[in-house]
């Protein structure tokens, strides 16, 4: 008996894990080919929740219009808004040449002042929250027996696993573009001189960055929660920021670590729901822990792109 | 003659005027919001701008505001003074209102004498404390910074969280709420029947050391030296790692003082939202005032006026108080942007051909 509540317990959390480590994919894929072009982007986390409010935003006026892929509509809108942010940030990072930083936080702060003045012109200041009918989960595989809710998952989970990674890692190592990417990110100079144009390749991942950051905060409020609140990013693209590094800027461990992430934060969800008191906020910790811990044992080998953090002049 | 655009650095008498043009550049560019909510712009700056100054309530409420900001902004500006990219001080804040609690809590039938001072030593402390890792993996093992500082944010915000669920929750509301700290840890007001109290004294005692140390030691020389070039400033016989460990930790040890003000001056008690990102704003207003101690003091001031002024504007035009988190961000990217043109000088030039 307790056997088979345990196996349960097991697929269920297989299941969760899966879609809680879904838009820490997406954006740190995006993270992961900015940084490698040398940019590092800490406009992430006010991207991801741009991507959140610009999706439920549209998605919301698309189905009061009656509009039968309203969902698909507010994913449009979402990477629309990400491009822009990315290439703002480009104008900043690669154009004029300041401080990614502090250009990066600037983003992030912008898109969450920006997010929240347009939802409080959309929506008003009503006390009921808004909320659309979100993107319903189905099995690509039918209705397998025991396993089920482990395939039960958004058709944006089987696209971040299925699709997105192997193209990432691909597009990344085995493609041009990919290849200019790298060279771009590791030595700019030398891209420049075989004839790859450097601004035009960052602004290229910078936009491709922004797109795929808003997916991952739009997936939270098109799928996950089919709401929009100020809460909804908490803080997931700080945690990107940190599997980047953890991953050491590659697409096939950037997923183990979101997976890895994504197990934590479902175990702790469960765990709570049981009724369990335990200090859950050093489970939640943890990936930031050690992401602090594999920097400090990597120490001087950690393999940062040649270029990061360095605007390029054409002199 | 024709003009010419050179990579000189500007004259010294530009640089007080790009954080003014920077500041209306933002009103320009934010007022294209204003006007999609169908207000007018121009009112609505009056609001931002003036009324909080109008009355004596608003204005002192414009110098609570500025108080953590202050603080904010001068641990930032010490921080990129010396090279040293501290984002974390949010999270040095958060461990100095931790240690500012936990004091606090225990200062009963203790003379003020002894518990203010406690108090703010020991959140000066904490706040090195969470500055010491990131700047020990800086320093030893040359770790960008960062990164680490900002992880550590969320961390410190996971560590109140605890606190406040777990030994410090509120026994009777179960609120994740701490016990209210003793009456003679609660910091004096400076003026009666106003919310202004000591904080803002210790902000800008803070302002006055640090234009003192930047400006006027050998220290605050060689920090501006690392900060410029690593490279030359060990040249010039500069122990480099020593002065960037140094103004990090001074920087998160200020930034701590941050989270004593608003715990002993404001709240009373620990919550998890005691600071709505002063340590990110703390950016916003070192960049504004371009690392300059009293550019800083004035910085904060302006962001302190916006953040009571968007209460107005809300209240008076229906525009969402948003605006006033969109305006601090767009000043701090075109500030950020603008502050390049103090690397340009225009030349007329003689067409000699």
């Amino acid at each position: 008996m307790t056997d088979t509540l345990f196996v349960t317990f097991l697929i269920g959390l297989i299941g969760a894990t899966l879609r809680v480590a879904t838009p820490l994919i997406f954006a740190t894929i995006g993270e992961l080919y900015t940084e490698r072009a040398g940019i590092l982007n800490l406009g992430i986390e006010g991207i991801m929740f741009l991507g959140a409010f610009m999706g439920f935003a549209i998605a919301a006026q698309a189905s009061q219009a009656g509009l039968p892929g309203y969902l698909w509509l507010g994913l449009l809108g979402a990477i629309a808004a990400g491009v822009v942010m990315g290439l703002l940030m480009g104008f900043f990072s690669v154009t004029l040449g300041v401080n990614q930083h502090v250009a990066g936080l600037g983003i992030t702060l912008l898109s969450i002042g920006l997010s929240l003045f347009g939802f409080r012109l959309v929506f008003g200041e009503s006390s009921v929250l808004p909320s659309i009918q979100p993107f319903a989960q189905y099995s690509l595989f039918g209705d397998l027996p025991v396993l089920g809710p482990i395939f039960r998952q958004y058709l944006l989970t089987y696209v971040a696993f299925i699709i997105l990674i192997p193209l990432a890692w691909w597009i990344l190592y085995r493609t041009n573009l990919g290849l200019q990417v790298r060279v771009v990110g590791e030595n700019p100079e030398a891209a420049d001189a075989a004839g790859v144009n450097v601004y035009r390749v960052r602004y290229l991942a910078l936009a491709l960055g922004g797109a795929l950051m808003a997916v991952g905060g739009a997936f939270l409020s098109l799928a996950q929660l089919g709401a929009f609140t100020p809460g909804i990013v908490a803080g997931r693209g700080w945690i990107c920021i940190a599997l980047v590094i953890f991953a050491k800027w590659d697409p096939i461990r950037a997923m183990w670590g979101a997976l890895l992430f994504g197990g934590v934060f479902a175990l702790q969800l469960r765990l709570q729901t049981l009724g369990l008191q335990l200090p859950f906020e050093a489970l939640l910790a943890l990936p930031y822990i050690v992401t602090i811990i594999a920097l400090a044992i990597a120490g001087r080998n950690v393999a940062y792109p040649g270029a990061y953090l360095k605007p390029y002049r054409r002199e | 003659m024709g003009l010419k655009i050179e990579r000189v650095p500007a004259p010294l008498w530009v640089r007080p005027f790009i954080p003014v043009a920077a500041v209306l550049a933002t009103f320009l560019l934010t007022a294209s919001l204003v006007i999609l909510v169908r207000a007018n712009p121009l009112e609505a700056y009056y609001y931002f701008l003036i009324d909080p100054l109008s009355s004596r309530v608003s204005a002192i409420e414009v110098l609570v505001k500025a108080t953590p900001l202050l603080l904010t902004g001068a641990a930032i500006t010490f921080a990129f003074i010396g090279g040293y990219w501290n984002i974390g001080a949010e999270g040095q804040l958060y461990a100095g209102a931790t240690a500012a609690t936990a004091i606090g809590i225990q200062m009963q039938n203790v003379s003020p004498w002894l518990a203010l001072p406690l108090m703010i030593v020991g959140g000066f402390l904490a706040g090195v404390l969470w500055a010491l890792i990131p700047a020990l993996m800086k320093v030893k093992l040359a770790i960008d910074e960062v990164v680490t500082t900002l992880l550590l944010n969320s961390v410190a915000l996971f560590c109140v969280s605890a606190l406040l669920n777990g030994p410090w929750r509120n026994p009777i509301s179960q609120w994740p709420q701490s016990p209210e700290i003793a009456a003679a840890a609660i910091f004096p007001r400076l003026i009666p029947r106003s919310r202004l109290h000591l904080g803002f004294l210790l902000a800008v005692i803070v302002i006055i050391v640090l234009w003192f140390v930047l400006i006027r030691t050998a220290f605050g020389l060689r920090m501006r030296a690392v900060g410029l070039s690593s490279e030359a400033a060990r040249f010039a016989g500069i122990h480099v790692e020593r002065t960037m460990l140094i103004s990090a930790l001074v920087s998160g040890g200020i930034a701590g003082l941050a989270g004593v003000s608003e715990v002993a001056g404001i709240h009373y008690h620990l919550i998890d939202a005691i600071s709505p990102g002063y340590g990110y704003t703390g950016i916003i207003v070192a960049t504004l005032g371009t690392l300059n101690a009293w550019g800083v003091a004035l910085a904060a001031l302006f962001i302190g006026l916006i953040d009571t002024g968007a209460q107005t504007v809300s209240r008076a035009l229906g525009v969402p108080s948003y605006l006033g988190d969109v305006i601090q961000a767009t000043l701090l990217l075109v500030t950020l942007g603008m502050l390049l043109l103090q690397s340009y000088r225009i030349r007329r030039q003689e067409r000699t051909v």
